[in-house]
């Protein structure tokens, strides 16, 4: 794809000042990764501080919101729960998120070492790191992340679609055709406003957090 | 509400209730389906108490009494209308007031890192309105006007550009119909049959006619270096929205949308600007987009680690999972539209769609899938969009466990849930592709259910 020689010359080149402005991307290689360094204990307090309201002082999660720390070794259970130390493969996934989209409602609020610091808190909360440690750019890549094997490419080309490409069957398809799950023995669908009869809101609320038990 | 006098005869269940589940208790029925009934049996109340018999089919009493929606003048024909300055740009009249979108509360932890549904139970045809579309934000829906809207492209390009929205009119552009489905469409199903309607179980989706600058354009402005593979596609908005999409698909059919559906896309699809993907999960279509990187490697951001990456049995988890499959599902009749006519003619009418390419058969199934026939597919065969299908046939009033299957020009065929769990557990969140069976009561009434497969 040649440039200018064949295009429009719409745009203007953009300046350096710009691209630093929102070229703030991390990569798991560590490419754009700043210069900069938290430990721990700094992080702890920015934590209580900016984050600890809605994941908890330790990134165990307050009412609905995530959590971040914990659930190793659930993944395969009936209800896994997935966090930074359970899940997530990448410390640069943790360190580009915290600083692109965090805190919520105040984004870009925290600057190169705050974010060092609260990762390094966040790390320590899920037992990959000492109380002492402190995350620089240079030992970024030293971190390794619990489940950063536990994921692979898309197979559904291989795994699947041979299996469900078949010609489909038209007549006497089962013997046996039974109801087996049904979703008003649940009853979590919301009222419509209009209904004013069975007062849906106190429904919702106490509605389950997680898919719950099937009933089949 | 003791008139059932429009409910059909009741014949013998020709299904056989699962003993651990049971029977609906009576009085049991909740949900939207109940609602509807009842509220077409206070339409024929307050259509008697004005002599008119709206209960009936046909608007005509079978006693013989003339109607008098049709013998007595009415107002609507004898006093004027609204005059043509009254709605610079109207909405839906409030008759249509339950068209609307709808949220889960209990789905989130709050409303702005959200979900809400499309009224597909509601709708015909293909194409979304676009004021009861669904939206997914991660941060909100931003307000970004055109003035300050800027494009960026870095990275591996060999001139780094900024464009304005102005610049992004004059380069040619494309119009494509495209259905847009979250990844997590259909995801409260994994576990069972949980939501009463398609609303809430299919309708993390919508369907518009985009128009836009491809991608590859944009791209062949800044030159793409050789090296670079994978590009980062990201939004203005605080979440800072950010996919890796493979090269190749970006040069080959993205669309970099201003319009949907004939105008300016709104506010909370991504005025003025957004991504859209052909076929690919919703996620990936970024909204106010703001800043395309090119690179050699993906970046594997968090919506593509913690999120939109789908977990098996054994704990493993697929990525880059970005294909949405083939999937169907009959609109109606479904929980939120109960048969409220009674015995005879009845349309069975549904969507279908696959990332994969065009659908080219659906079928549908009254007895759970034992037996099928073919639907009729209805309007134009789009690329990874929307097909509308309909199956005409006549309801004899007894039970029936309703299913649609979809079928791609691939081949593919729409699995079965169960299916789909034997392969990959019930913890994968996304991707829930498999067949939505309704079990349609003998008095009309529609409830999700499952059957044994």
């Amino acid at each position: 794809l040649p440039a200018a020689a064949e295009g429009f010359g719409l745009g203007r080149t953009a300046l350096p000042q710009e691209l630093a402005a929102w070229d703030i991307d991390i990569r798991p290689d560590g490419l754009g990764l700043p210069e900069g360094s938290g430990d721990v204990q700094t992080g702890e307090a920015l934590f209580s501080e900016r984050c600890a309201v809605c994941h908890g002082d330790f990134g165990e999660g307050v009412d609905r919101w995530p959590v971040l720390a914990g659930g190793q070794g659930t993944l395969a259970d009936r209800d896994p729960v997935k966090t930074v130390g359970s899940y997530w493969p990448y410390l640069s996934t943790l360190w580009d998120y915290v600083h692109r989209a965090m805190p919520f409602t105040e984004a870009h609020s925290l600057n190169v070492n705050d974010t060092y610091a609260i990762v390094a808190y966040i790390l320590y909360s899920n037992d990959i790191v000492d109380d002492d440690f402190t995350l620089t750019r240079e030992n970024f890549a030293t971190v390794e992340m619990p489940n950063a094997d536990g994921f692979f490419v898309d197979d559904r080309d291989q795994v699947e679609v041979p299996a469900f490409s078949a010609a489909p069957c038209m007549h006497d398809c089962k013997t046996d055709v039974h109801i087996t799950r049904r979703a008003t023995v649940l009853d979590v669908t919301p009222e419509t406003e209009t209904d004013t009869e069975t007062g849906d809101e106190t429904a919702s609320a106490e509605a389950p957090a997680a898919p719950p038990e099937p009933t089949g | 509400m003791t008139d059932k006098s429009a409910s059909p005869p009741s014949p013998e269940p020709s299904f056989h209730p699962d003993p651990a589940t049971g029977p609906a208790p009576a009085g049991a029925q909740t949900g939207p389906s109940r609602r509807r009934v009842l509220g077409a049996l206070a339409a024929g109340a307050a259509g008697a108490a004005t002599g008119a018999a709206t209960g009936t089919a046909s608007g005509a009493s079978a006693a013989g009494t003339p109607d008098p929606l049709i013998t007595e003048n009415q107002p609507w024909s004898t006093t004027l209308g609204e005059g043509v300055d009254v709605t610079p740009y109207g909405l839906p009249i409030h008759f249509e007031s339950d068209v609307v979108r709808r949220n889960v509360p209990w789905l989130t932890a709050e409303t702005i890192s959200s979900i809400n549904f499309t009224p597909i139970h509601a709708l015909e045809g293909t194409i979304t309105p676009q004021g009861c579309a669904f939206e997914r934000h991660h941060a909100g829906a931003i307000e970004l006007s055109k003035a300050d809207y800027r494009l960026m492209i870095n990275g591996l390009v060999d001139r780094p550009l900024i464009f304005t929205f102005e610049d992004l009119l004059r380069f040619p552009r494309e119009t494509r119909v495209l259905f847009m489905e979250c990844a997590a469409n259909s995801g409260m199903e994994w576990a069972g049959a949980q939501l009463n309607g398609c609303q809430f179980t299919q309708g993390m989706i919508h369907n518009m006619e985009y128009t836009g600058v491809p991608l590859r354009l944009l791209l062949a402005e800044a030159g793409v270096q050789p090296a670079g593979k994978w590009v980062l596609v990201e939004g203005a908005d605080a979440s800072g929205m950010s996919r890796s999409l493979p090269l190749e698909k970006a040069l080959d059919d993205c669309l970099v949308a201003f319009q949907a559906n004939g105008e300016a896309l709104r506010k909370e699809h991504g005025y003025p600007v957004r991504l859209c993907v052909p076929g690919w999960e919703g996620n990936m279509w970024v909204k106010w987009l703001r800043r395309i990187e090119v690179g050699d490697q993906p970046w594997e951001h968090r919506e593509e680690t913690s999120k939109y990456t789908d977990t098996m049995a054994d704990g493993r988890s697929r990525k880059w999972t970005w294909v949405m499959d083939a999937k169907s599902v009959i609109t109606a009749p479904s929980p939120q539209m109960p048969i409220a006519h009674g015995p005879g003619p009845l349309v069975i009418t549904g969507l279908a769609w696959s990332g994969r390419g065009k659908i080219t058969r659906v079928d549908v199934s009254k007895d759970g899938g034992r037996s099928w026939e073919t639907a009729r597919l209805s309007g134009p065969a789009h690329d990874k969009a929307l097909q509308r299908f309909y199956l005409d046939t006549v309801w004899d009033g007894s039970e029936m466990l309703l299913q649609s299957r979809a079928i791609d020009e691939t081949g593919y065929v729409q699995p079965t849930k169960d299916a789909l769990r034997a392969i990959r557990g019930e913890n994968s969140i996304y991707h829930m592709n498999g067949i939505q069976t309704w079990f349609v009561a003998a008095d009309g009434r529609v409830e999700n259910v499952e059957v044994s497969s």
